[in-house]
């Protein structure tokens, strides 16, 4: 069987399974899944950033908790239907990325994950602030409905949510993917493995970073904004800067710079805390570094890299004994 | 036509048999009750994870006393990190896949604030929440959901009595922070004074969390001539007023609330003689405070911290909280007999008559009704005398 054929076949297996975990899971299992599929656009859009044009952010939760609240302050004052709230979010998100990733474009390495870190930092304190109140709901928040699915479908508002999510995560991963595979990924990848060289070829270094950041900042908002459906709750304390950490633990987890590690990230950041509680009440956090460190020794380029590692040594083991025959 | 309805009930009952008869909450058994509750065991709130291990540990207790009315409680508590998204994630774990009886103890506004709704759609009870805001008493509207502690309106509303009796004359500065806590006391002021806020409060500013300092906040409510002062701040803003207000040499009755009077956090990083003649309330026997040394109560505490908690550090409140509060749903349990549903849960919650606590003052006590969901409602006011909270006067009720 060809390789290509192969892949094809693995994704809509893959698909189909996806498909197939609301009809099979519990109401509170399709959350859990529902959330993976949320931190995998954040943690997809972070990538772009981070893995592919080398820019490393701190701040993505900040981005996220805008989402967040585009989304709650539009439904909860009636502005627009439930579903245009997700692509205005984004917009809203690609506009402030941009505009906060034009500055910092200059900033490099360090630097610039301190700029970002300040956002993240702030973030919460700036929801709670007194003139927003009447928007923000302040420290209290904002409590949702789900949005309830059409009346001909015979499926539940969790059941709704998860395959809303799971289409616009199908939608956003193949636009990002036809993105960094075609001119513009490699304008990327090349200002992030040389700035100076990339210049030279005629790559508008600025430019192109400060769009990263916005298209970068854009995913990471639809995710706040589907999150939120999915807790049909929004408030600062959700968006501590303890997210952005998780997002970027996410990321190097699941695997720089590559589109698959965002699922395998998202996983990690959706359940390890789980399991690090079940393991032990009084110092969860202790357990989850002794697993993140475990993780990054035996997995040094993320569960993606590894699994890159090991496709390629199996095709190499079968060409030498294709060699040897 | 009667008849036939009769006739049918009486069939489904048949059919239903034993289901029907026992409609005990999801997760009793014969045998056992199994009580879910979240808790930020990591994160920026872990220091209040202390509730929930002092809640399972009250509960091992309970079981090796042999449970109640013959079972044991099976108390599952589960990290929420005091990250809301996270809470509604566990609490919808505990109630969909843990199948529990009810939800107890969460702790933090904003974290039962997220689940408040889900539970009572579900009509889940939400029993005996973790803080201190006024929005847990609202059976109207939330009739599943029911706080523990004394609310900050009922302590405002008990600050404002205290100054109508003892200066009548009184002009009010308020210093406060600019979130829900501080609006409940600004709140719970207007409900106490009356008609007469307007004319009593010469003024009141807000501060916020991020402010470095509050010195200028301070330095305004002394040239509004104010002549007492009401400090509804957090713990290290509480410290800085009580020290500015000394040093500028203002002499007002203060009165300060009982999230920030911990003599660590507060009083000494103030100065301890700075803060003589402050005001405040309790309703807990302090475990630090030498007074409670031979308190049966407190020795009933302590020998329940040496076998269930030995490693854990007797000087935190939060055991004596935690204690209290499930000493308070062993109590409902009791209460409720052999009919565990969910509704009897919630009526017995709502039907607690002058339970006392070891671990509270002498004559708090705690009181709820179907319209009265805030249990404990009374303080006893107490005033800093350079070494210790000294008590004071009778026991106040809000009311």
């Amino acid at each position: 069987m060809k390789p290509t054929l192969l892949r094809s076949l693995g994704l809509s297996l893959l698909l189909a399974l996806a498909l197939a975990v609301p009809f099979v899971a519990s109401g509170y299992q399709i959350f859990q899944a529902t959330m993976v599929l949320v931190y995998a656009i954040a943690l997809f859009g972070l990538n772009i950033l981070t893995g592919y044009n080398g820019q490393i952010s701190l701040g993505h939760g900040a981005f996220y908790a805008i989402g967040a609240y585009s989304a709650a302050i539009l439904i909860d004052h009636q502005i627009v239907p439930d579903w245009a709230t997700v692509p205005i979010a984004g917009a809203i998100c690609l506009v402030v990325g941009y505009l906060f990733g034009r500055p910092a474009a200059r900033l490099a390495g360090l630097y610039l994950a301190l700029a970002t870190f300040a956002l993240a930092v702030a973030t919460p304190q700036i929801l709670k602030y007194r003139g927003f109140e009447h928007w923000t709901g302040g420290s209290q928040g904002i409590i949702l409905d789900k949005p309830d699915p059409p009346a001909f479908l015979p499926i539940d508002a969790d059941q709704w949510l998860y395959l809303c999510c799971l289409a616009v995560t199908l939608v956003l991963f193949v636009l990002g993917r036809n993105l960094l595979r075609g001119r513009i990924g490699r304008a990327l990848l090349a200002i992030r493995d040389h700035p100076i060289a990339a210049a030279s070829m005629g790559i508008d270094t600025a430019r192109y970073k400060a769009m990263t950041f916005g298209v970068s900042a854009a995913y990471t908002g639809i995710a706040g904004a589907l999150g939120t459906f999915a807790a049909a709750f929004a408030s600062p304390d959700s968006f501590d800067a303890f997210l952005s950490l998780r997002f970027l633990v996410g990321i190097v987890v699941g695997g720089l710079g590559s589109i698959s590690g965002a699922f395998f990230g998202a996983a990690f950041i959706e359940f390890v805390p789980n399991l690090a509680d079940r393991i032990s009440k009084a110092a969860p956090w202790a357990i989850y570094g002794v697993l993140l460190i475990l993780v990054i020794y035996l997995m040094p380029s993320g569960v993606a890299g590894l699994i890159r590692a090991m496709t390629q040594k199996i095709n190499r083991d079968k060409e030498t004994i294709r060699e040897e025959t | 036509m009667l008849r036939r309805i009769m006739l049918m009930s009486a069939a489904t009952l048949l059919l239903a048999g034993p289901v029907a008869l026992a409609e005990n909450a999801p997760g009793v058994t014969a045998t056992a009750i199994k009580i879910g509750n979240t808790m930020p065991y990591s994160g920026p709130g872990s220091a209040y994870g202390a509730i929930g291990k002092a809640d399972a540990a009250y509960f091992q207790m309970i079981n090796d006393q042999g449970g109640v009315n013959g079972r044991k409680i099976d108390f599952v508590t589960l990290d929420d990190g005091y990250s809301p998204p996270k809470t509604v994630e566990q609490t919808r774990r505990l109630v969909e896949q843990d199948e529990v009886a009810f939800i107890f103890n969460g702790l933090g506004t904003p974290t039962s604030s997220a689940v408040q709704k889900y539970l009572n759609q579900k009509r889940v009870p939400q029993l005996f929440v973790a803080t201190g805001a006024s929005k847990w008493g609202d059976p109207a509207h939330f009739h599943w959901t029911m706080g523990w502690q004394p609310d900050y309106q009922t302590e405002a509303r008990i600050y404002a009595k205290y100054i109508l009796q003892n200066k009548p004359d009184a002009k009010i500065s308020i210093i406060w922070q600019n979130d829900d806590f501080g609006k409940d006391y600004l709140i719970g002021m207007k409900a106490g004074l009356g008609d007469k806020y307007d004319k009593m409060v010469v003024k009141d500013v807000s501060y916020e969390v991020t402010d470095p300092t509050i010195d200028s906040q301070v330095v305004s409510l002394q040239a509004s001539g104010a002549d007492t002062l009401i400090i509804a701040a957090t713990p290290k803003f509480a410290a800085q007023t009580i020290r500015k207000v000394f040093d500028i040499g203002w002499h007002p009755l203060q009165l300060l609330t009982n999230v920030s009077n911990s003599v660590g956090a507060v009083m000494t990083p103030a100065g301890p003689e700075k803060g003589i003649g402050i005001v405040s309330t309790a309703y807990d026997k302090d475990p630090k405070d030498p007074a409670w040394v031979n308190d049966p109560g407190m020795a009933e505490w302590r020998r329940f911290m040496a076998k269930y908690l030995p490693d854990a550090d007797v000087t935190d409140a939060n055991y004596v909280y935690g204690f209290g509060a499930a000493r308070t749903v062993v109590q409902v349990l009791k209460q409720c007999g052999d009919d565990l549903s969910r509704d009897n849960i919630m009526k017995q919650a709502a039907d607690l008559k002058d339970f006392a606590l070891p671990t509270m003052l002498p004559g708090i006590k705690i009181n709820t009704g179907p319209t009265d969901y805030y249990p404990i409602q009374t303080l006893q006011l107490q005033r800093w005398d350079g070494k210790n909270w000294v008590l004071f006067g009778d026991v106040l009720s809000g009311s």
